[in-house]
């Protein structure tokens, strides 16, 4: 076992880890946070998806041991983040869920995509989300959320 | 399914990586990103002893362009090609190659360093950087050598990477002004791996032209025939010149819808050099 230190979601975390753990189960196992779902673990659909020093990351495909020192952020934050509180209410608006399996990553997938490119065309968000597997919904309420969502944060993403 | 039992250690340098390198033998296996390795180690296909980490080591993710190339150490993201964040030698083709690779979760930890390690034949970047006539820097207990991409992967996920070598950056010449790129992948589902993948420059500028193709059963397949025809600016029998390529590399064993997908790609990046 190694001593690690981290944040998530804000809060400072010390624990032990075997190298052999991965952030997915370190999160959800150790630390509770079950938001953080587990599709196919191995890096396709999605459902895992964190920030990790503010970027996206598969938590299957990093071990828990290699975020010593790193800022992990999962569904379960993202408190006061205005684009994940329009991303939120548009999902339940448009009912863009419907197992709700895969929309912890969707979410954080598609705050991204609002930050780095206030979302882009349909086209651009459907591409996008190739990385992020829903065997619901058919994308269409998805898609339609995150336009929504995006012309609601409109010139306030800070990014874009 | 997790990724079985291993030990982990997070050296400081590049020369402490390589020196637990040469200590672990066959045992041990360098971590870069870990968007292949791990999902390997997940499936169980990859059963390494130690993982070395060299993630984080500011040597390896060091950029710097001096002129005539662009050198972009190991551990350069996808996602930092992508956004520009390092510099371009390739006018626009690193950037878009990197746009279309896998999802932007796996770019943002995915590295060229580890793509060119592993040499996946359905990769983008050892086909991309032979296009590009770069070279990689390796280095191990008997210091460094570089080797042309083309040479540097050998075949299927094999390359002249000795087990106690580390990648440590890639040196990309410049394209000239007057270069021009051709760049298609075909692959079912966005992000996916290439079913067929071709790369064409060509650079009068610098009297260079090259055609590559990639997910071509084995190391990237440069098209010799067809960047003959590239050269002379010729556009009058691309096909058959393409098939006449293909029939040298028999030894690949496309069957007929592998070989159509590869002459389509390739004659639609040839045809974007040729405008």
């Amino acid at each position: 076992m190694t001593a690690i230190r981290l944040r998530i979601n804000g809060a400072a975390v010390a624990d032990d880890v075997s190298p052999r753990l991965s952030l997915a189960d370190f999160l959800r196992e150790r630390r509770d946070l079950t938001g953080t779902h587990l599709g196919c673990e191995h890096g396709v659909c999605g459902a895992c998806t964190v920030l990790v020093e503010g970027e996206p990351a598969r938590s299957c495909l990093m071990l828990a041991i290699a975020c010593d020192d790193r800022a992990v952020e999962t569904i379960e934050g993202f408190a006061g983040d205005r684009v994940m509180e329009a991303l939120r209410r548009n999902f339940h608006q448009h009912h863009a869920l419907q197992c709700g399996y895969c929309t912890p990553g969707m979410l954080i997938a598609a705050r991204d995509l609002i930050l780095r490119r206030r979302a882009g065309s349909e086209g651009e968000i459907r591409e996008a989300l190739a990385g992020n597997i829903c065997r619901c919904t058919g994308y269409t309420n998805i898609v339609t959320a995150i336009i929504a969502a995006a012309e609601e944060i409109g010139e306030e993403a800070p990014n874009a | 399914m997790k990724p079985p039992a291993v030990d982990y250690i997070r050296p400081r340098s590049l020369s402490e990586a390589i020196d637990l390198l040469a200590r672990n033998g066959g045992e041990a296996r360098v971590l870069a990103g870990g968007q292949s390795l791990i999902a390997m180690m997940n499936l169980r296909v990859a059963l390494p002893g130690l993982l070395i980490d060299i993630a984080r080591l500011p040597e390896l993710a060091v950029a710097s362009d001096d002129g005539d190339a662009v050198t972009l150490g190991a551990c350069v993201t996808h996602a930092a090609v992508e956004d520009g964040r390092v510099p371009d030698p390739s006018r626009g083709l690193m950037p878009r190659v990197a746009a279309n690779l896998a999802y932007r979760a796996i770019r943002n930890r995915g590295t060229i360093g580890g793509s060119l390690a592993l040499s996946d034949p359905a990769a983008e970047w050892p086909v991309v950087l032979t296009a590009l006539d770069a070279e990689v820097a390796v280095h191990g207990p008997n210091g460094w050598r570089s080797l042309k991409c083309a040479e540097f992967t050998t075949g299927i996920f094999e390359t002249q990477l000795a087990s106690d070598e580390i990648v440590e950056s890639v040196r990309i010449p410049m394209l000239s002004a007057e270069a021009r790129w051709g760049y298609l992948k075909l692959c079912r589902k966005a992000g996916e791996f290439a079913n067929a993948l071709a790369v064409a420059i060509a650079d009068r500028g610098r009297n260079y032209c090259r055609v590559v193709l990639g997910a071509a059963n084995g190391a990237p397949l440069v098209l010799e025939g067809t960047c003959r025809l590239v050269g002379e600016g010729r556009r009058d029998d691309i096909r058959d010149i393409l098939a006449a390529d293909l029939d040298r590399a028999a030894h690949r064993h496309f069957d007929e819808f592998q070989r159509n997908l590869h002459i389509v790609a390739a004659m639609r990046a040839v045809q974007k050099v040729l405008q």
